[in-house]
Order: structure tokens, then C-alpha cells, then sequence
């Protein structure tokens, strides 16, 4: 679904951590855009209300992107830039 | 067909006025400005609120008294007749204090205002302590001093009030305008036009529910256009869960958990901006009442114009130069809506609003009427 173009500069990457799961992401991007570069939007979020929600904007505004850093919940993905160990925990409904 | 009355403005006020005419088989106009105007209706937290309201002004301090006790039914109907539910409850509320001096005061206040007439005597308020407020506000700050609770006081969800508004003056038949500006309103030998962008509207009577626009289109009507911007600012937190508090003027919970933190009056002119100064003091000041909430992320923040009177009450008049138009201002539209869409809608159908609210007229603003 998502891929880096072609011409895209060519970055270095780091391991982050999605759900206890070791994953090789490259270094520019942000919580948010990791996460839908490997896996998609689908399962992104699950609203307080029950609905689901995936990143929208990308640049602070929609807070569709709401995800957990480093055991902080709600953090907005696309304004925090992937770093070498990350904890990313994506919100589910609560129980 | 030809309309009855002609409303300017789609605030809260405007809306409900509409909603109550209409519920009295009325046909009603109303025209309203674009989403970007000054909107105090789409900017406020929400609270249906009665004590501390009308110091200076008993038959203020009856009104909100008895629009607090119409709002249930009010939201009920709203609700049955739209679908959409405004998050009204009423359990009480607290006003908070932060030290003696504010507390005394505070006290003071309350006990002039609820003697000064009979029917104030049914306002039931109690100072309590920080200890006994622990209980109504749970995780209440140590430096919170106290506060009056009053068990007339409620919340709601303000945008949810306004949409459900627009929605039963829709099936109702209202013939609701946006984006249809006034330039200026004039009286004619059959009633009054109002001069818009997009064209003439005519109506027998008109009805100013304007907020800050009646500082322009009042006068010309022989109407009180001493209204003023007061601003305020307010921080919401993210959504966090429940805390069973009791909402109070500086910060309430909403019902889909994200806190409001508000209550500053700033004199700033038209701008409707927020400053990082006034932020940091709301910050501060809600992890003064709740210290759990320092870690909260915020997610939003706004500033809007309160429309206020020069002494802060409403009003509502009767133009005597030019008979049929009517000028409503006020910065109570939530607490006041279910009274503003049943009794006061009723007085200016009948045409009695000079004779039953009187002292709510712009004439007390004169100097003549001081002596």
C-alpha cells in the first residue's frame, strides 16, 4: 500500500518496536508514517467511541493518529520522529 | 408565504428564539453569517450554570433560577424531536475558591444576592470546604481552599445544543440562511428589510439576536447596541477516563472524557487568538484543582468572544421608535436557552417583552435613567 519512491534519498534506518515485535523502519520518518509504511492503515486505531481511524492529515492537525510512545498514550504519531528502540503500542478499544 | 418574523443571527440565542417561535406555529427567517464570524454560540464550555449570576440584577439571578429548571424538559423535547442527544445532566456544580480572602468574599456575594428577593429564597447554595468538596471533586488539589456548590448547576454539550437547535427549526419549517451577512436593517411602512449581499429580506417584525453585530444594527432601530468583546481562552485535555467530578466554572469533563479548562475575561479587543501566557495559567491552575492531570496531553485550544452588556446582564428590548423589532444580547445563551425558547419566545410573539422585561431594556445604559 505504501512505498517510498524511487528517488527518495536514501536513509538509514532504525529497529522500533510495534507490539513487542522488532521492526527495521528507515530513519526519516515519523511514528505515525512507520507504522503505515508497514502495515498499513487498516487496524491503525480504535476511537474511544468504538470507531476505527487511521492518520488522516499527517501534520499535527487531525489527531486521527493517536498512538501509544514509549508507554505515553495519545501521543500524536506524525509529529514524533522514529528513534533507535521505540515502543510503538497501537490504542485498542478499551476493554 | 409571507414570514412572520425576521431573525439576524444563528447563535444559540437567534436559534432558540426561532425554535420557539416556530414551536408556537410562527413562520420564521432566519439569517446567519459564515462559519468564520465571531461565534460565541460555537466557542463557550458548555455549562448550564446559576449560581453567582445576577449580583446587581435579582430578576437575572430568577431567570437563570428558572431556566435551569425548564432545561431538563428543554433537552428532553430537543432530544425527542432530533435524535440528538445534547449530554445535559444537572447534579451540581461547584464554583471553586483558592484562598480565605476569595472564599469570604465569595460568601458574602451570595448572601446578598439570594435575600435581595422572594423567589431567591428557592436557590439552595453551601460553601463547603476543601475536605467536604473531596467528595464531589475527587483527587481535588491541597491548595484548592473550597468552594459554593449549588445543585442548580449542570453542563451540557454546547455544539450538541446548537446542532439540535438547527435541526428542529429545520423540521419545524424555519427558513435558516447561512452564510447571508446584514449589512444594516431598516423599518419600512409594512415592517423592516434587511439589506444582505445576496439580496433584500422583508418580514412584519425582526428580531436582533446579533451577539457583537448589534453594536452596528441596533442603533439604527432605536435599539441598545452596548455590547462589548470579552474574551476568554480554553485548553482541552485528551480524553482520559471518568472522574466522577462535578463541573465547576474553571474546569469540567466532558462526556467523551476530555477535560475543558477555561474562565479567564480578557479585554482584547476583536481577536479571538490565544496567548501562551493565558495558557500557562490555565494549565497551572487545572493542576492546582486536579493534580492528575499533569501528565495529560492537550489537544486543543481556542479563544472566543464573550458579548457582554455593560453591566453584564441580559437584554432584551423593544424598540419604541420603530415598533415590531426586538434586540436580544446576552453571555448566559446555554444556561438561558430553555428559558429564551419558551417564555421569553412567548413574550414577543405577544408582543409584551417592554412590559414583562422591562428592567432587562438597554434603557437602564442611559444617564438619564440614573438620574
Amino acid at each position: 500500500m505504501f512505498k517510498r519512491l524511487d528517488e527518495a534519498a536514501p536513509a538509514g534506518e532504525v529497529t522500533i518496536w510495534l507490539e513487542d515485535a522488532p521492526r527495521r523502519v528507515p530513519a526519516t520518518l515519523s511514528a505515525a508514517a512507520a507504522v503505515l509504511w508497514l502495515d498499513g492503515g487498516a487496524g491503525y486505531r480504535d476511537h474511544a467511541a468504538g470507531g476505527r481511524r487511521a492518520p488522516l492529515c499527517m501534520m499535527g492537525v487531525c489527531h486521527e493518529c493517536l498512538i501509544t510512545v514509549d508507554g505515553e498514550p495519545n501521543r500524536q504519531g506524525c509529529l514524533v520522529p522514529v528513534t533507535e528502540g521505540m515502543r510503538l503500542t497501537r490504542q485498542r478499544r478499551r476493554p | 408565504m409571507p414570514q412572520d418574523f425576521l431573525i439576524i443571527g444563528g447563535g444559540v440565542v437567534g436559534m432558540a428564539v426561532a425554535y420557539g417561535l416556530a414551536r408556537r406555529g410562527r413562520r420564521v427567517t432566519v439569517l446567519d453569517e459564515h462559519d468564520g464570524s465571531l461565534r460565541a454560540s460555537r466557542g463557550n464550555a458548555g455549562l448550564v450554570w446559576v449560581q453567582g449570576k445576577g449580583s446587581g440584577m435579582p430578576r437575572y439571578a430568577e431567570l437563570s433560577l428558572q431556566s435551569s429548571e425548564a432545561w431538563p424538559a428543554f433537552a428532553e423535547e430537543l432530544t425527542a424531536r432530533t435524535g440528538v442527544e445534547l449530554e445535559y445532566e444537572c447534579r451540581g456544580g461547584v464554583d471553586l475558591c483558592f484562598d480565605a480572602a476569595e472564599a469570604e468574599a465569595r460568601q458574602k456575594q451570595y448572601r446578598a444576592l439570594y435575600a435581595a428577593t422572594p423567589a431567591l429564597a428557592a436557590m439552595r447554595w453551601t460553601y463547603l470546604d476543601r475536605e467536604a468538596l473531596c467528595e464531589h471533586l475527587p483527587g481535588l488539589g491541597e491548595t484548592v481552599h473550597g468552594g459554593t456548590f449549588s445543585p442548580w448547576d449542570g453542563q451540557c454539550n454546547p455544539l450538541y445544543l446548537l446542532r439540535a437547535l438547527y435541526a428542529a427549526c429545520r423540521s419545524l419549517g424555519v427558513d435558516y440562511r447561512p452564510a447571508t451577512p446584514v449589512d444594516g436593517v431598516e423599518a419600512t411602512a409594512s415592517g423592516f428589510v434587511a439589506h444582505t449581499p445576496v439580496g433584500e429580506v422583508v418580514a412584519p417584525r425582526v428580531i436582533l439576536a446579533a451577539g457583537l453585530g448589534a453594536r452596528r444594527l441596533a442603533p439604527p432601530l432605536g435599539l441598545s447596541g452596548e455590547v462589548r468583546p470579552v474574551r476568554g481562552q480554553i485548553l482541552v485535555t485528551e480524553r482520559l477516563p471518568q472522574g466522577g467530578r462535578l463541573p465547576s466554572p474553571q474546569i469540567r469533563q466532558t462526556a467523551s472524557g476530555g477535560y475543558l479548562i477555561g474562565d479567564v475575561l480578557e479585554n482584547a479587543g476583536f481577536d479571538t487568538g490565544v496567548t501562551l501566557e493565558t495558557l500557562h495559567q490555565l494549565g497551572r491552575r487545572a493542576v492546582a484543582v486536579y493534580p492528575d492531570l499533569a501528565r495529560a496531553r492537550l489537544v486543543r485550544s481556542w479563544g472566543a468572544l464573550r458579548v457582554m452588556t455593560p453591566d453584564g446582564s441580559p437584554l432584551y428590548e423593544a424598540s419604541r421608535t420603530c415598533p415590531g423589532a426586538y434586540n436580544l444580547s446576552c453571555h448566559s445563551g446555554i444556561t438561558l436557552a430553555a428559558f429564551h425558547a419558551g417564555e421569553l419566545a412567548e413574550a414577543i410573539d405577544s408582543d409584551c417583552l417592554a412590559t414583562r422585561y422591562g428592567d432587562f431594556s438597554g434603557a437602564r445604559f442611559d444617564v438619564q435613567a440614573t438620574g
